[in-house]
């Protein structure tokens, strides 16, 4: 349960190889604009070491942003991590280039959302605000 | 949806915040301070083209961007990209090989052959160019952070296949210092970063003159966030830190300048971009002839690659982006651009079908054809508006590269984060006033459709196997090449670059061993490091 005073913790992660990262900053930007207590990685890191540090920083929600077309065989990793390590009640969304046909079985391995291009931020705002409480 | 408004009364300002009349006169184009004229096409200050008879002589070049999965599946793209009319290639390569991994090191898994054609060893570069004549078809590489051992494997497949590297025509991005602002696939630190240009510049006027080493892209900055006017005013500070290092190692400017290139961006307002290239052609000329001092006039050229717009186009109504590229390549080539790649309408959702590459060709052969874009030099020039707006827009590009050369120059303000910051913050700034309707963009936030249909968009289809199999490749390669020769190769890398001797020869002579991309990569970092990046906002 968050008090008033507690601000929602979010990191913000580019896992992967992919160097794209204007969406990336633009939604840290407006989760720090909302409020959020924000932290980014920056580019390139492993699933391992986006769940260590979710956990270290002990964060409420965990955002990916992908855009390499490789978000199936990093969001299974990550599963597998959280069921190694244990997930929380760490909020799980993914955004990015993320075909329509690919939501279902993100939702299957335990992402509670799923942002493609074209979400308007508030909306991601929006659903961490009602998820996170 | 709330209709357009009125725009008498209000003031009306362009991307790069000029603000626009509702009409101009030949008095507006001698009060906006003509800068010395706009001179003939092919010659100095260059406002109207870098050739005297442009497309004329020669269409612009048509480049479109392709690659994926193995060299093999590349291979049939660009013999297939070529028999439809295609003047040159532009390879994509997978995330991988632009981060310097083997396609077996287990951070590259799930990303081998995925956004662009996987590379080990020098084999993959044979099969991937079998058959394609590089006299004919000249080869852009897009790779930057491993771009000087991308580069040696072209020129070692090119020697090995006979042609004379003296003779060899094309160009690698190899803009490094771009890639730290967007675009993102760093390896190494600024400063070693900085140096590994400078020796495949060092290289190539020596070995391979007619070879364009680096292409500055203004292009991914704009991409960022940046405005027109930041796009060209980066892009030129970063050209000037590139050459400022050769001259440096003892360089002469005439020795490489005229084939440096540039890649700029296509989106947005017709006539700013119109103006942009313009003005961006006549200041880059003024800032060689002036701060180099060049004999050779081809040293003043801004030769560029210019189209693209990925930033314009929109997941929405995808179709639209056939109208937007099209636009996009008149004002390409009502620009003087020697060089044109479209992106692919479906590119926001998958790697380009054969269909909408085809479509992004036959794009840029209608105006080549029918549209007369090819009959005059400059057609614009002469419009009260276009010269005002071409005498404007290379003021606020001469003040934005002043007050960052002011405040240290770019390679410390990009070192310490402050140009990311600045786009990232514009490129948040723009994204709110595409939601709140102040920017208006079809199909996204206006004419929209109710229940949008599912676009017609046919996804490539990416196989896992690929991955396997060039892996399979690699691991028989290392098997297979004689493996001593590869350490001794190795090492004297490693030596070249621990004592700052250029690299390039050494490189060259261990792809030419098969070494592989992770190998040289690795050893690269061991007497270089790895760059960090700044990640606080």
């Amino acid at each position: 349960m968050k008090t008033e005073q507690k601000k929602v913790r979010v990191l913000f992660a580019k896992p992967g190889l992919d160097g794209h990262d204007v969406g990336a900053k633009v939604v840290v930007r407006s989760l720090m604009e909302a409020g959020f207590d924000v932290i980014y990685t920056g580019l390139r890191k492993t699933p391992e070491e986006i769940v260590r540090r979710a956990h270290a920083e002990r964060v409420d929600v965990l955002g990916l942003s992908i855009l390499s077309g490789s978000h199936l065989p990093i969001c299974r990793r990550i599963k597998t991590l959280f069921e190694e390590q244990g997930r929380g009640d760490i909020l799980w969304l993914v955004g990015g280039n993320i075909p329509d046909r690919d939501h279902e079985e993100l939702t299957k391995l335990g992402v509670d959302g799923v942002f493609s291009v074209g979400t308007p931020l508030q909306s991601i705002v929006d659903f961490i605000h009602e998820r996170v409480s | 949806m709330k209709p357009r408004e009125e725009t008498g009364a209000q003031a009306v300002r362009n991307e790069s915040g000029l603000e626009i009349k509702p009409v101009y006169t030949a008095t507006d184009v001698e009060s906006s301070g003509g800068g010395g004229g706009i001179g003939a096409p092919g010659e100095f200050p260059f406002t109207r083209g870098i050739h005297k008879d442009m497309y004329r002589k020669r269409p612009w070049t048509m480049r479109q961007y392709a690659g994926f999965g193995r060299p093999e599946e590349t291979n049939e793209r660009f013999r297939y990209l070529v028999a439809h009319g295609q003047t040159g290639l532009n390879v994509a390569f997978d995330l991988p090989t632009q981060v310097g991994l083997d396609s077996d090191d287990p951070a590259a898994q799930g990303e081998v052959g995925r956004v662009g054609m996987a590379v080990d060893t020098l084999r993959d570069f044979e099969i991937a160019f079998a058959g394609i004549d590089l006299n004919e078809i000249t080869v852009s590489l897009t790779i930057n952070g491993s771009a000087a051992i991308l580069m040696a494997m072209y020129f070692a497949m090119a020697a090995k296949r006979g042609y004379a590297i003296g003779q060899l025509r094309g160009t690698a991005q190899n803009d490094i210092l771009k890639e730290f602002i967007g675009r993102g696939t760093w390896i190494f630190p600024v400063e070693p970063s900085i140096k590994l240009v400078g020796d495949t510049i060092l290289y190539c006027a020596e070995k391979a003159p007619l070879y364009s080493p680096v292409s500055v892209c203004g292009y991914h900055i704009r991409e960022s966030g940046a405005d027109p006017v930041q796009e060209m005013a980066y892009a030129f500070c970063i050209a000037k830190a590139y050459i400022d290092h050769v001259l440096g190692r003892g360089l002469h400017i005439d020795d490489f300048a005229s084939r440096l290139s540039f890649n700029f961006d296509i989106h947005g307002n017709l006539f700013e971009q119109v103006a942009k290239f313009r003005a961006g052609r006549r200041l880059w000329a003024k800032i060689v002839k002036d701060q180099y001092h060049p004999q050779d006039p081809r040293s003043m050229w801004l030769r560029m690659i210019a189209g693209g717009g990925g930033g314009g186009l929109t997941i929405e109504q995808p179709e639209n982006n056939i109208v937007r590229s099209a636009y996009y390549a008149l004002i390409s080539a009502l620009s003087g651009t020697q060089t044109m790649a479209l992106c692919c309408y479906d590119e926001a959702y998958t790697i380009p079908s054969e269909r909408a590459a085809r479509i992004a060709l036959r794009t840029m052969q209608i105006l080549i054809e029918e549209m007369g874009l090819c009959d005059t030099v400059d057609p614009l020039a002469g419009s009260y508006y276009v010269e005002t707006l071409t005498n404007q827009m290379e003021q606020r590009i001469c003040a934005v590269m002043s007050e960052l050369e002011a405040q240290g120059g770019i390679v410390s303000a990009i070192a310490a984060g402050r140009i990311q910051d600045v786009v990232s913050r514009q490129a948040f700034e723009r994204q709110r006033k595409l939601e709140s309707g102040e920017i208006r963009k079809v199909g996204v936030n206006c004419y929209r459709m109710d229940a949008e249909e599912r676009p017609p968009v046919e996804f490539h289809p990416f196989k896992e196997e690929v991955c396997a199999e060039q892996i399979e490749r690699l691991e028989r390669i290392r098997s297979e090449r004689d493996n001593a020769k590869v350490a001794g190769a190795l090492q004297t890398v490693r030596a070249d670059a621990k004592a700052g001797r250029n690299v390039m020869p050494s490189i060259i002579a261990a792809v030419e061993a098969y070494a592989t991309v992770g190998e040289l990569t690795q050893c690269l970092v061991e007497e270089y490091g790895r760059y960090e990046e700044p990640t606080r906002f």
